[in-house]
């Protein structure tokens, strides 16, 4: 019987959901039109506030409301990610040994991009307001550019290059950040998330108003995140064993 | 630029044809991460570098690490008690 039910629901479901998608794609406009009322809105409001980055415009001044919603969910579910990595009573954790010899060439690359990756994330973050980025492309590249080290077989030197408990707590001040430029707004003019620095010159480094330190709020938040759901991976995957028995249980890898 | 988008809208559907034709998870995130980068291709070629940045580091990169690290981790635990490495 409540087999019967569900399946009814779900045939309503899909039905609804069927016509409705159908009647979105028919009232669509054409691919790749030059109809675009959204565009004209955006890039003039973008432009009046000294934003290059039409993108990050919108992502950090036009709509903050919505990445500050979009930061939350990111940083949320990398919590529930580390709860559920966490190691429990009957992992123990083991010294993570050079294991496999790398390849030569690929330890070179790892040198040679090992660098340039952390400054190309580090430049998108800060020119998040003027070339095409922002906060969380940045943020990933930068996170992404440290594990390189894993992948040239330095795992005790990316741990010690990414201490987690620092990482925790840049990850929540992200957060915090975020949205006390957003109640700073607030105080000053009864808007939420209003920019109220001045905006500057077009194209500027120091421009856009609150878009640039928006940007490197999200930025901040991104990289620990990233950061600290790999080191759960990570952890999980090189230090934690598990043991049946509790007989060595020292043998603590540094941390 | 139609012709580009195209192609690349092909060989997009065809990556992802691929992957989902890949059974075993270790090889399946190496053709995920060579999926993400042709999605990049089309982010690319669709004028929208934000979003090919994201999709390039997300999707090439990391995703494929996460299922990597739990493909081992897994295979770690199969043989349990049998500390490999």
């Amino acid at each position: 019987m409540i087999h019967r039910v569900r399946m009814i629901m779900l045939v309503v479901g899909v039905l609804g959901t069927a016509v409705v998608f159908g009647a979105a794609v028919a009232g669509m406009p054409g691919f790749g039109g030059d109809q675009h009322p959204y565009r004209d809105l955006a890039v003039a409001a973008a432009f009046q506030r000294a934003t290059a980055n039409v993108v990050s415009s919108i992502n950090f001044d036009q709509r903050a409301l919505d990445t500050f919603g979009e930061e939350t969910i990111l940083v949320a579910s990398v919590a529930g990610v580390a709860a559920l990595l966490r190691p429990v009573r009957s992992e123990r954790r083991r010294r993570v040994r050079p294991g496999v010899p790398v390849l030569e060439s690929t330890r070179l690359l790892t040198v040679i991009f090992f660098p340039i990756t952390v400054l190309v994330g580090i430049d998108v973050v800060a020119h998040g307001a003027i070339t095409p980025g922002g906060g969380f492309q940045g943020g990933v590249v930068l996170a992404t550019g440290l594990h390189l080290l894993y992948v040239g077989g330095r795992y005790r030197l990316l741990e010690r290059m990414r201490p987690v408990r620092f990482f925790e707590i840049t990850e929540g001040a992200g957060l915090v950040i975020f949205i006390a430029i957003g109640l700073a707004g607030l105080a000053l003019t009864g808007e939420l998330f209003r920019n109220v620095i001045p905006y500057g010159d077009l194209g500027q480094l120091v421009s856009s108003g609150t878009v640039v330190l928006l940007s490197c709020a999200v930025g901040m938040a991104v990289v620990s995140s990233v950061v600290v759901l790999l080191a759960g991976f990570l952890d999980q995957a090189l230090a934690l064993v598990e043991v049946p028995d509790a007989d060595h249980s020292d043998d603590e890898a540094a941390r | 630029m139609t012709i580009v988008i195209t192609v690349l809208s092909t060989v997009v559907l065809i990556g992802a044809a691929v992957v989902i034709f890949t059974r075993a998870p270790a090889k399946q995130a190496v053709t995920l991460s060579v999926y993400g980068l042709l999605l990049t291709l089309l982010f690319v070629a669709l004028q929208a570098p934000d979003v090919a940045l994201s999709q390039l580091a997300v999707g090439t990169a990391v995703v494929p690490l996460m299922v990597m690290l739990a493909v081992r981790k897994i295979a770690a635990h199969r043989d349990s008690g049998g500390d490999d490495r």
